[in-house]
């Protein structure tokens, strides 16, 4: 019988099932851990007085409520976000656990220092406390978000307890039109979708547009897939994740490198394997996308007008768009093109990488941010921001306006100080524009890098293909 | 772990709303903690609070003919969003027992179960009849019999939910999941040791 991927994922890490109802034990490959969600966890474990399971298979870093002004120092003046710190850096080194923290010069967002590491790897079951865990799926393997008990849980016994998921294949066919980048092709799947149409499932994204992406936009892809409900999204390995996955610090060397290679091979899935939902989007017509709602569904092309909750998207009801359109302060039928912007945040698990802020920088490269806005630029890790100075990208964001950052998760959800006020509009690369997420009563617009750059520099939204043009003609 | 359910026997809170967010149920603000407890008071602190911190008698939980009710009667997708076990923290802290929905996310399910927290699908007519009937008389009493797999309403017919065999035990028995992983140590055993080495 053909599989598809999850299918072969699925089949390599169970390790028992009682019986036909009682859910599998999972092996899990790779755990990674925060301050965040992680405390309660390693308190739950010491009560049960029994050891963490696999510290080698777990790594550590500070991401959410860290502060990432330049300079940070500790102790942290935020005493609650100290303790936090201080306490994933008692429970690692009790329990002998890797940790990239602030002097390792690998710290980062979790989802950012993982592949970068070669901590993640295709074919594997990798979970972390946090639900963009998913990201990680574009090397090819099962990656998903957990609560704080399924931590303790894979402490304990490096298992989680787990029923099988139904899949569906969202097959993206064409090429990307210039300037659409993979941040536009996620916000068009999930505002065709909704944000609940993947509940139950893992996406497998596929077809010639997936395939064309690099690694950087694959993991933007997967990154989102919880925005559509689904707990995991994934993308089969090819010679593009096996080129960007050789000599990192953590992958298999050698011999073991080839063995690993000739195992990823197989596992993409097999021609005619059945999946229970199938989506097809054409990517020859999409544009860059940007959210007007509450919620990641309910986004819409940069030239496109805010919908009436006379005729809402098919995946939502009239009231809730009111009520979004309501604290979003937008009305119907207004053009998003030209909605002022008062803060920009380029940075995120979702688009924190070298090759997102590169994208930024060609836009931003010689112009000045709009004097109306606050602009900055959070790299998503130690290694990425290094990497950012090492080709001058400070430099360019620096004499524009931007505020140059150290990593974090920011003002993705504004834990640590960063965050946007009532009422304020911000164009975002970040992946929630959920009410509040960003700071109690702010406004989030949801967009790719460049077009995060090209909104700083305007003060307000623009077609980032306009601007790009005008660079080529001037 | 959590102690045993069997029956849950409550009035309801409507709260009518879709895509109920773990952001909206425990903001990220209230995240910086290193303990389970106490974050009930934290519970939908946006809608509770105005700005002041004074509380907002519009939001339903601020409202005295819904104080004590265990149960919440929300719409679809509840639990959207982060992986936050702050969220169910939260609400148990807060003292609800069950949710009732038209529709959960699958992180926010899970995590509400291992901290018995019951969550009930039911179809979105029973959903929405039962949040107006919550609204129109506040004493209406719900009963909830997790072995039976029943919600009673007041005066109506009987509702059977859906909750597998394993989480009924889990939540009936007071089952600890790690303990039950544990006890196939063995299992485990095997499995990493025919693991390949680059895995
Ligand atoms: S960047 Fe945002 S979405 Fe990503 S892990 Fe941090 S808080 Fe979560």
């Amino acid at each position: 019988m053909p599989k598809t991927l999850y299918q072969k994922l699925w089949d390599a890490h169970v390790v028992h099932q009682e019986d036909p109802s009682s859910p599998a034990l999972l092996f899990i490959d790779r755990h990674l851990i925060h301050e965040v969600t992680s405390p309660q966890a390693f308190t739950g474990l010491a009560e049960r007085g029994i050891p963490l399971r696999r510290p080698d298979l777990t790594i550590a870093t500070v991401d959410h409520s860290i502060p990432t002004l330049v300079g940070r120092s500790f102790p942290l003046k935020d005493a609650q976000a100290q303790a936090q710190i201080e306490a994933l850096e008692a429970n690692v080194k009790a329990q002998g656990i890797r940790y990239y923290g602030p002097e390792s010069g690998h710290q980062g967002i979790v989802h950012v220092i993982g592949p970068e590491l070669g901590f993640t790897l295709p074919g594997q079951t990798i979970v972390c406390g946090d639900s963009h865990t998913a990201t990680h799926g574009a090397f090819g393997s099962l990656a998903f978000g957990i609560g704080t008990s399924e931590i303790e849980h894979v402490f304990a016994t490096q298992c989680l307890l787990q029923y099988p998921s139904k899949t569906m294949a969202i097959n993206v066919n064409g090429a990307l039109p210039e300037g659409v980048t993979a941040k536009d092709l996620i916000l068009a799947i999930i505002a065709k979708l909704g944000m609940d149409a993947g509940t139950g499932y893992v996406l497998e994204f596929r077809g010639d547009a997936i395939r064309a992406l690099s690694m950087e936009g694959r993991m933007t892809v997967c990154n989102m897939a919880i925005e559509a409900g689904a707990r995991a999204g994934m993308i089969a390995p090819d010679e593009t994740t096996f080129a960007y996955l050789k000599d990192k610090p953590l992958a298999p060397k050698g011999q073991a490198w080839e063995e690993a290679v000739a195992y990823w091979k197989t596992l993409a899935s097999d021609e005619g394997a059945s999946f229970d939902a199938v989506v097809e989007l054409d990517a020859t017509t999409l544009q860059p996308m940007v959210t007007y709602g509450t919620n990641p569904g309910l986004a819409c092309g940069i030239n496109e007008n805010v919908p009436s909750p006379e005729a809402p998207p098919s995946h939502t009801q009239a009231s809730d768009l009111a009520d979004a359109l309501d604290y979003m302060g937008l009305t119907a039928h207004q053009p998003m093109k030209g909605l002022p912007i008062d803060v920009v945040f380029i940075g995120s698990c979702t688009n924190s990488r070298l090759e997102d802020l590169e994208a930024a920088a060609r836009v931003v490269k010689g112009r000045k941010v709009n004097p109306n806005v606050r602009a900055l630029v959070v790299a998503g890790s130690q290694v990425v921001k290094e990497q950012a100075e090492a080709l001058g990208l400070d430099v360019i964001f620096k004499d524009a306006g931007f505020e140059w950052r150290e990593p974090g998760c920011s003002m993705c959800i504004a834990m640590n100080g960063d965050a946007i006020e009532v009422g304020q509009y911000c164009a975002s690369t970040s992946n929630r524009n959920f009410k509040g997420r960003q700071g109690k009563g702010g406004r989030s617009v949801l967009v790719s890098p460049a077009m995060a750059a090209a909104a700083a520099i305007h003060g307000k939204l623009v077609d980032v293909r306009e601007i790009q043009k005008e660079a080529i003609h001037a | 772990m959590p102690k045993p359910i069997t029956h849950i026997s409550s009035r309801c809170v409507p709260l009518n709303k879709d895509n109920v967010d773990t952001d909206q149920i425990i903001a990220a603000r209230f995240l910086k903690v290193t303990s389970r407890k106490g974050l009930g008071e934290h519970a939908f602190s946006d809608f509770r609070y105005m700005e002041d911190g004074s509380p907002n008698l519009d939001f339903v939980l601020n409202q005295p003919q819904y104080a004590h009710a265990r149960i919440l009667v929300a719409g679809h997708n509840f639990g959207c969003g982060s992986s936050r076990e702050h969220a169910p923290w939260a609400l148990v802290d807060y003292g609800f027992e069950a949710i009732i929905a038209t529709s959960f996310a699958d992180i926010f399910k899970n995590n509400a179960l291992k901290n018995g927290l019951l969550v009930i699908e039911l179809p979105e007519a029973v959903v929405s009849q039962l949040r107006r009937d919550c609204e129109a008389n506040p004493a209406l009493r719900v009963d909830v019999d997790v072995e039976a797999q029943t919600v009673a309403i007041e005066n109506q017919t009987e509702q059977s939910f859906e909750i597998g065999a394993f989480w009924k035990k889990c939540l009936t028995q007071g089952l600890d999941q790690v303990g039950y992983t544990l006890s196939f140590a063995d299992q485990i055993k095997a499995y990493e040791a025919q693991r390949p080495t680059f895995a």
